[in-house]
C-alpha cells in the first residue's frame, strides 16, 4: 500500500536509484540539447536562406522526423541498422538513445528557427541597407537580434519537451531514471512511491527549465516587441 | 565648365531604366542635385515614383542608367561602392522602417557604429544631438512600438541625419501617419530644407509642395512627363499636366491643404 | 525479395494494431476534449481555488513524461483504486488524461483571445453567465482551437508509440513482436514510420477541411 511516511524506504532504497537515473538523464538531455540546439539552427539558417536544393533537402528530412514517434526512430538505430546486412552498425544503447534525441530536437528547432527567420519583415532589411550596412552587418545587429527573440519561445519549449521525451531511452535499454525507476519497481514491487517519486524528479527539471527560461526571455524582452506576430 | 564650383551638380542619376516582372516600370528618368535643391516627385500611383526613388540609392538596382556621386561614376556592381553611395543618400520611407528591436537611441547610433565605426559612447552622443534637433531628446530610451507614428518618423529622419548624407531621398513620408501627424513631420522637413539639405521627395502634400520645392517632376507610366518650378506648373491657368492631376488629387481625395508651423 | 514477402505476411497483423491505435487516439482525444474543455472554462472563469486545482493538474501532467504516467497509473494507481480496464484501456485513460492537460491550454488560450465585450453583449441580454460561455463564448473558442487540435493530434498519435512499453497490441508492439522473430528490423520499422507517417497526414488533412468548414466569413484570430 501507498506509504509515504516511510522515509527509510524512500530516502535509503529510492533516492539513491533515482540520483543515479537522474545523471544519466541529464547525461542524455544536456548533450542532446546542446548539439541538436546547434544544428537546429544551421538547418534553420539553411531551411530559409539555402539554395533550392538545400532548402528541398532539409524540409523534406524535417517532415519525415517530425511525422515519425520518435519510438519508432529509436527503434532504427537501435535494433534497424544492425540487422542491414553489410553495413552492421551497432551502437550502444546510449549513443542510440543519443543520437535520436540530437536528430529529434534538432529537426523541431530547426523548425522555431526557420519560423523566427520568415518573420522579420522585408523592411528591416531594407533600412538597414539603407544606412550602407553590409550584409553581414544585417545579418549580425538586425536579423539575428530579432529573431533570437522570436525563435525563443519556441525552443525553450522544445528543451522541455526533451526533458520528458529523454524517458524513451529506456525503450532502447539506455537506462536513466525512468529506466531505473522501472528496475527499483521489479525488485521493491511498490510502482506508486517509486513512480511518484520518479515523477517529482522530471517536475523538478521541467519546472527549473521552465522557470530559467522564463527568467531569460523576460531579460531580452523588448517592449512591443514580439507581440505583434 | 565655366559654372562655379558649388554649382556642379552633387548628384546625378541619368537615364534609369528598370523592368519589373518583364515590364517596363522606369523608362529614362534623370534627376540632378544641386545643393539647396529640394525636389518633388508627383504623380498617380504605379507611376513609378517610388521606384525611381528606390534606385537612386540602389535598394533597387536600375537595369540601366548611371549615378553620379559628385564627379565620381559609382560601380554599384563594386559592393564597397555601392555601401559607400548609400551613406551619402539618406532614406526615408513611408513606413518608417525603424528596427523593431532597438530604442530609438540606439535606431540612431547602430550604423554610426557599425558602419562609421564610431564607439558607442560617441555613437550614443550623436544620437542624441540629432534626436534633439528633430525634437525628441526625451524620447531616447523608448522603443518603436512606445512611439506615435510621427515620432516614428522623426526618429527615423535623426537615423538618416546622423549619417551626414549629402543627400536625403524621403519616400511619401507622411502617407502611413494620422492626419493629426502630419504637421510635425513636415516641420522637420521644411526645417531641414531652410537649411539647405538637399532632398528628393515622393509626396501627395501638394500644399507643402509648392511651398518647398525648387522643382517638380510630374511622373506618369515610367516616365518624367513634366519638369518645373512650382510657379510655372502650378500658375494659375497654367494647361499642365501636374495642374491636371493635383485639381483632380483635390477633387477626388478631397486632400486639404495641411497647415503646419 | 524475402524481406517483402516478410513485410507482406506481417502487414495484415501490423494493421490491426492500427485499429487499436487509432482506437488510442480517437478515445483520448475524446476524453481530453471532455475534460479540457470544462478546465479551461474553470481555469478562466471559476473562483481562484478550482482554477489553481485545475493549474495544478496542468502543471502535473504536463511536466511528469507520458511514459512514467502511463507506468505509474497502470502498474501503481490504477491497482491501487481496483480499476481493471486492460492495456487498451489503462493506454487511452493516460493519453486522455495528458492530452486534457495540454487541450485546455489551446481552449483557455482561444477563449482568453475572445474580446470581454464578448461576455458583457450576452450578459445585456439577460443570459446568465452559464448560457454566454455555452452559447456565445465556447461556439468562438471551440472554432479558434482548430488549428491546436490538429497539431495535439499530431503529437498524441505520435505519443502512442509509447504504449508498447505496456504491451498494448498498438502498431509499435506488433511490429516489434514480428521484428524480434524475423531478423527483419530496419524494414519492419520503416513500415510502421510509414503508417504514422500516413495517419497524420490524413488526421491533420482531415482537420483542416473541419476549420474551413467551420469557418465564419471574415472571422479569424487575425482580424480580432
Amino acid at each position: 500500500m501507498l506509504d509515504f511516511l516511510d522515509i527509510n524506504f524512500l530516502t535509503g532504497r529510492v533516492m539513491p536509484y533515482l540520483d543515479r537515473g537522474l545523471v544519466m538523464s541529464l547525461q542524455l538531455i544536456i548533450p542532446a540539447a546542446l548539439i541538436g540546439g546547434f544544428i537546429g539552427v544551421v538547418m534553420g539558417v539553411m531551411r530559409v536562406f539555402g539554395t533550392p536544393w538545400m532548402r528541398r533537402g532539409t524540409d523534406a528530412v524535417v517532415a519525415v522526423i517530425r511525422g515519425v514517434p520518435l519510438t519508432v526512430q529509436l527503434m532504427v538505430l537501435y535494433f534497424g541498422l544492425p540487422s542491414v546486412p553489410g553495413l552492421k552498425i551497432y551502437l550502444s544503447p546510449y549513443a542510440a538513445a543519443l543520437i535520436g534525441f540530437i536528430v529529434c530536437t534538432a529537426s523541431y528547432q530547426s523548425e522555431y528557427v526557420r519560423g523566427a527567420l520568415l518573420s522579420i519583415r522585408q523592411g528591416q532589411i531594407r533600412a538597414a541597407q539603407a544606412l550602407g550596412m553590409t550584409r553581414w552587418q544585417t545579418i549580425l545587429s538586425v536579423v539575428v537580434p530579432q529573431a533570437v527573440r522570436r525563435a525563443l519561445p519556441g525552443c525553450g519549449n522544445e528543451i522541455i519537451y526533451l526533458v520528458k521525451y529523454s524517458s524513451l531511452a529506456y525503450i532502447v535499454t539506455c537506462i536513466e531514471l525512468t529506466g531505473e525507476a522501472k528496475v527499483l519497481v521489479s525488485r521493491t514491487f511498490r510502482p506508486t512511491e517509486v513512480y511518484l517519486v520518479a515523477a517529482c524528479y522530471y517536475l523538478v527539471m521541467v519546472s527549473a527549465a521552465t522557470y530559467l527560461l522564463a527568467k531569460l526571455e523576460k531579460k531580452l524582452a523588448i517592449p512591443g516587441f514580439g507581440t505583434q506576430k | 565648365m565655366n559654372a562655379p564650383q558649388n554649382d556642379t551638380p552633387i548628384l546625378r542619376a541619368e537615364h534609369f531604366s528598370k523592368y519589373l516582372t518583364g515590364r517596363k516600370i522606369l523608362d529614362d528618368c534623370s534627376i540632378s542635385m544641386r545643393p539647396g535643391d529640394v525636389k518633388v516627385l508627383i504623380g498617380p500611383s504605379g507611376a513609378g515614383k517610388s521606384t525611381f526613388l528606390q534606385c537612386i540609392n540602389c535598394l533597387l538596382e536600375p537595369d540601366e542608367g548611371e549615378i553620379w556621386l559628385g564627379e565620381r561614376r559609382v560601380d554599384f556592381k563594386n559592393t564597397r561602392e555601392l555601401y559607400d553611395l548609400r551613406q551619402h543618400v539618406g532614406m526615408i520611407f513611408q513606413d518608417f522602417k525603424l528596427f523593431d528591436h532597438l530604442s530609438a537611441e540606439n535606431n540612431v547610433a547602430l550604423a554610426l557604429r557599425k558602419v562609421r565605426g564610431l564607439s558607442k559612447a560617441e555613437a550614443l552622443k550623436r544620437a542624441h544631438e540629432e534626436l534633439a534637433r528633430v525634437g525628441l531628446e526625451d524620447k531616447a530610451k523608448l522603443y518603436p512600438a512606445q512611439l506615435s507614428g510621427g515620432q516614428k518618423q522623426r526618429v527615423a529622419i535623426a537615423r538618416a541625419l546622423a549619417m551626414d548624407p549629402t543627400i536625403l531621398l524621403l519616400d511619401e513620408p507622411t502617407s502611413a501617419l494620422d492626419p493629426e501627424l502630419v504637421g510635425e513631420v513636415l516641420t522637420v522637413i521644411r526645417d531641414l530644407a531652410a537649411r539647405g539639405m538637399p532632398m528628393i521627395m515622393v509626396t501627395h502634400q501638394m500644399e507643402f509642395a509648392r511651398a518647398v520645392a525648387t522643382e517638380i517632376l510630374f511622373m506618369e507610366a515610367g516616365h518624367v512627363i513634366e519638369q518645373g518650378s512650382p510657379e510655372e506648373l502650378l500658375a494659375p491657368g497654367a494647361q499642365t499636366r501636374t495642374q491636371d492631376f493635383c485639381t483632380r488629387l483635390y477633387e477626388l481625395c478631397g486632400e486639404t491643404p495641411v497647415e503646419e508651423g | 525479395m524475402h524481406i517483402l514477402s516478410t513485410i507482406i505476411e506481417a502487414l495484415p497483423y501490423i494493421l490491426e494494431g492500427t485499429l487499436v491505435t487509432i482506437v488510442l487516439v480517437a478515445g483520448a482525444l475524446s476524453l481530453g476534449f471532455c475534460l479540457g474543455v470544462p478546465m479551461a472554462v474553470a481555469q478562466v472563469y471559476a473562483p481562484r481555488p478550482a482554477a489553481m486545482l485545475v493549474g495544478f493538474y496542468v502543471w502535473f501532467f504536463r511536466g511528469v513524461p507520458v511514459l512514467l504516467l502511463l507506468f505509474l497509473f497502470y502498474y501503481g494507481l490504477f491497482g491501487l483504486i481496483g480499476l481493471d480496464v486492460g492495456t487498451i484501456g489503462a493506454s487511452c485513460i493516460v493519453l486522455g488524461m495528458t492530452s486534457a492537460a495540454y487541450q485546455s491550454q489551446i481552449f483557455r488560450g482561444s477563449i482568453l483571445s475572445l474580446s470581454a465585450g464578448q461576455l458583457k453583449a450576452g450578459k445585456a441580454l439577460g443570459m446568465t453567465n452559464g448560457q454566454t460561455i455555452i452559447h456565445v463564448i465556447l461556439p468562438q473558442a471551440l472554432r479558434l482551437s482548430i488549428p491546436g487540435w490538429s497539431n495535439e493530434y499530431s503529437i498524441l498519435l505520435k505519443d502512442s508509440a509509447m504504449c508498447f512499453a505496456l504491451g498494448t497490441p498498438e502498431i509499435m508492439a506488433r511490429t516489434h513482436f514480428v521484428a524480434s522473430r524475423t531478423y527483419e528490423h530496419l524494414p519492419l520499422y520503416i513500415t510502421a514510420g510509414l503508417i504514422y507517417f500516413a495517419i497524420t497526414m490524413a488526421g491533420v488533412t482531415m482537420l483542416r477541411r473541419l476549420e474551413q468548414k467551420a469557418r465564419i466569413p471574415g472571422y479569424n484570430s487575425a482580424g480580432m
